[in-house]
């Protein structure tokens, strides 16, 4: 499969290391061209060496899309730091693009749920937090 | 009527108070917590100090007795998603969003949120509009309608010049509604000439452009 990740910190780099360990081709966008360093962290070789893309530019941008390679994208990752940003690209990513599946994190839950309900794949690190502390403080007693 | 602005720069605090003014109920939400005292000194309890894209801020707004919203903050992702949680969610009737980077404005469309507006574009309409050596000017676009009106200067070797309205020959969806000669307008009969110089108005379905711009404006070859 073809995975675009848009967005390369600690969440977007390590799911990019995986995908492309498990066999997949893997295209990353972020902003930050210091980012780049993150994707190799624990790596033996460089990122382009593995088989890994990285374009430089804002998941907004359509130059920066295109050369990322969104039109040949399977799955698209929204893993910026802004939920905001996310949203946004998300729902350009499925209704202009039309990348069969996508998937977005969003840390706020109010909105995480009603995206959710509205058809993205919302991944909300908050709420699991939220239900790890409450479960974590019911073995306490 | 009742109207929530977020974003508390220069647009969104004129806007504010403007409509206050005009006997207006207005809430103003401000993330920025300098920003929001200083803006407080005069709106008083129709500001807030909040994240507007949040869900229970809007609802602590009244989002839902909201007769109009309007995302004025200077980011466009913002902007798009408090509109678009406005109209999807709380079923506000009427939003408006700015557009800071024009690029952007094709996101606002796809996403349903019109109208967007954008200074940067506001003012390019109006260079064109200064500057004929544009040849065609965009005067209102009627996007919902898919109709729009230009205004279009006859050039010195246009076709045009010279010709009739009947001999225009002008494309399906397109209708010449004025013309305006020695700073007045009338509206044409089908025997009224057309002269080099006129400024023609025209009313069309959007796609046109260059079919009306070869046959009034044609770049000018010759000439150069």
């Amino acid at each position: 499969m073809f995975i675009l990740i848009v967005g390369a910190g600690r969440v977007g780099s390590s799911v990019a290391r995986s995908a492309l360990a498990a066999g997949h081709t893997v295209s990353v966008l972020d902003e930050d061209p210091l980012s780049h360093e993150r994707l190799e962290v624990g790596m033996d070789r460089t990122w382009e060496e593995a088989g890994g893309r990285f374009t430089v530019g804002h998941g907004m941008e359509v130059d920066a899309l295109t050369e990322a390679g969104i039109h040949e994208a399977d799955v698209f990752i929204a893993s910026t730091d802004g939920d905001n940003t996310n949203l946004t690209i998300s729902q350009i990513a499925q209704k202009h693009y039309e990348v069969e599946k996508v998937i977005v994190r969003v840390m706020d839950p109010a909105r995480a749920a009603w995206y959710q309900e509205q058809g993205l794949h919302t991944i909300c690190p908050t709420q699991h937090a939220i239900e790890m502390f409450t479960s974590a403080l019911g073995e306490i007693g | 009527m009742y109207v929530i602005i977020a974003g508390g720069g220069k647009v969104g605090w004129n806007l504010a108070r403007e409509l206050i003014d005009k006997g207006n109920e207005v809430t103003l939400i401000e993330s920025r917590r300098t920003r929001y005292l200083t803006i407080e000194q005069e709106l008083e309890h129709a500001v807030q100090y909040c994240d507007a894209t949040e869900l229970w801020v809007l609802e602590r707004a009244g989002i839902q007795r909201a007769d109009l919203c309007i995302a004025v903050t200077g980011d466009d992702e913002d902007n798009l998603l408090i509109c678009q949680i406005a109209k999807e969610k709380y079923l506000c009737e009427r939003i408006i969003a700015r557009v800071n980077n024009p690029r952007n404005r094709s996101w606002f469309e796809l996403l349903g949120i019109q109208p967007a507006v954008s200074a940067t574009d506001l003012i390019l309409r109006l260079i064109e509009h200064e500057v004929p050596s544009y040849g065609l000017v965009h005067l209102l676009d009627l996007r919902d309608e898919q109709l729009e009106i230009i205004e279009v200067e006859v050039t010195q070797h246009s076709p045009a010049a010279g010709k009739s309205v009947q001999e225009m020959d002008l494309p399906d969806g397109s209708l010449i509604i004025s013309l305006l000669r020695d700073g007045k307008g009338f509206v044409p009969k089908a025997d009224s000439l057309i002269e080099a110089g006129d400024e023609v108005l025209l009313v069309l379905d959007p796609g046109l452009e260059d079919a009306i711009t070869a046959r009034f404006a044609p770049a000018d070859r010759d000439a150069a």
